[in-house]
């Protein structure tokens, strides 16, 4: 049994294998830390600070931080959950997320954090900067006005040799993720399928395939982000 | 005592959210049983003849007539509240907030695909025109809004929930699939 560890998360005893990230040995207790920037099987990259969480009084991001014993991590506190909030916020000024017109909408997780925080409008000032939408590519669009740089796509989307078939391009506030112009002849259907999968807001589109789901039955119609975790059935320890 | 007053306006918005009221259905009966209405299109009150209680916004500001009548409602009004995405954030009428407004102005009257006869090459600039601002602004970017109701346009059952919750003073029932930006 030396390979598992025993934490707390909200005061609930919690188990994990030693090692893992905050994150996902909270979801294996049933807990759910809300997530942005963080993907499945994707190396995590901490960037978007959602999944923020107190560690024994000081704060962490819990897609980069093992779990280790004894450790106390507070989750759904208040003032984790304002700080959340407003890093949701932050985000919808920063870009250009117009909803009602968007593809992703319903399937989007910065709308459906926005949802589960119930973010009625943002606090910040709007910023409406001034992006571009790149429909150059024959597979897919690339909407700048949507794009969070969470960075997913880069690290999940690579062809056969593992070279990322998106980049970055510029820097500091001009910074924008495009792809990548050689390597982006390789972008197969189902690999574009899997950027769009990916990518957490309405930034990165396969063309013709905009507003498949009909309204109602989108992924967060009905149920919040993070539900499906909550409401799994976990052996209590 | 004498009933709460309810004001409406339609700002730079497309009037989906004042069809949303329309939506609460029979509900309507009941409301109008409840609630006076004074400035507002659905009884065609052009000026305020009163103070309100309650001031319903929909859509954001686009020219100076907007800012007018959304400064003339936080003057009449105890309670003022942001209905839709327009009002909240500019919503589609935003878009436009990128691009320079001499180059909208080209493309709406002089250029666009839709344009016909205007030979002379008119950008309309009649004094009597609202002045249109450099961008579209949020209502809560010009006055103080009391509360939000997002939406594109707000579900009837949440607009039909606040007003409820307002006139009785209760707090706010938010169920999840009411609360939606689309």
């Amino acid at each position: 049994m030396s390979q598992y560890v025993r934490f707390t998360i909200d005061k609930t005893e919690c188990m994990a294998i030693k090692g893992q990230y905050i994150v996902e040995a909270a979801k294996e207790n049933g807990i759910y830390i809300p997530t942005l920037c963080n993907y499945p099987g994707v190396k995590p990259k901490g960037g978007c600070r959602i999944c923020t969480v107190k560690v024994n009084g000081k704060l962490m991001t819990s897609c980069t931080t093992p779990v280790a014993e004894g450790m106390t991590i507070e989750n759904d506190i208040p003032d984790i959950r304002e700080l959340r909030k407003a890093i949701v916020e932050l985000l919808f000024v920063e870009g250009n997320h117009f909803c009602p017109a968007c593809e992703k909408s319903g399937n989007c997780e910065l709308q459906a954090l926005a949802y589960r925080f119930q973010v009625m409008a943002p606090r910040f000032p709007f910023q409406f900067p001034l992006r571009r939408v790149d429909a150059s590519h024959p597979k897919i669009i690339k909407e700048q006005n949507r794009c969070i740089l969470c960075k997913r796509c880069i690290r999940a989307i690579k062809d056969e040799k593992g070279r990322s078939i998106f980049a970055y391009r510029r820097r500091s506030s001009r910074v924008e993720v495009v792809v990548d112009s050689k390597l982006g002849k390789q972008l197969t259907d189902e690999l574009a399928q899997k950027a769009m999968d990916v990518c957490p807001v309405g930034s990165i589109l396969v063309k013709e395939k905009g507003y498949i789901t009909p309204i109602g039955q989108r992924k967060y119609d009905k149920m919040p982000i993070g539900s499906d975790i909550e409401n799994m059935q976990v052996n209590k320890i | 005592m004498s009933k709460p007053i309810i004001a409406t306006a339609s700002l730079a918005g497309c009037f989906g959210c004042h069809m949303s009221i329309l939506d609460i259905d029979d509900r309507l009966l009941e409301l109008i049983e409840l609630v006076e209405f004074n400035k507002s299109p659905i009884d065609d009150i052009k000026k305020f003849t009163k103070k309100c209680d309650i001031g319903l916004i929909e859509g954001g500001c686009c020219n100076s007539e907007n800012v007018h009548v959304l400064k003339e409602f936080r003057e009449n009004c105890k309670i003022l509240i942001s209905v839709g995405e327009c009002a909240i954030m500019g919503g589609l009428p935003a878009i436009r907030n990128g691009i320079p407004l001499r180059e909208c102005f080209e493309e709406a009257y002089l250029n666009g695909p839709t344009v016909v006869g205007n030979e002379e090459k008119i950008i309309p600039n009649d004094p009597e025109l609202p002045m249109i601002l450099d961008k579209v602004f949020p209502c809560h970017e010009i006055v103080k809004i009391d509360y939000f109701l997002p939406g594109c346009p707000p579900r009837a059952d949440l607009i039909w929930d606040a007003l409820v919750a307002l006139l009785n003073g209760d707090e706010m029932k938010l169920p999840y699939e009411v609360v939606k930006f689309d």
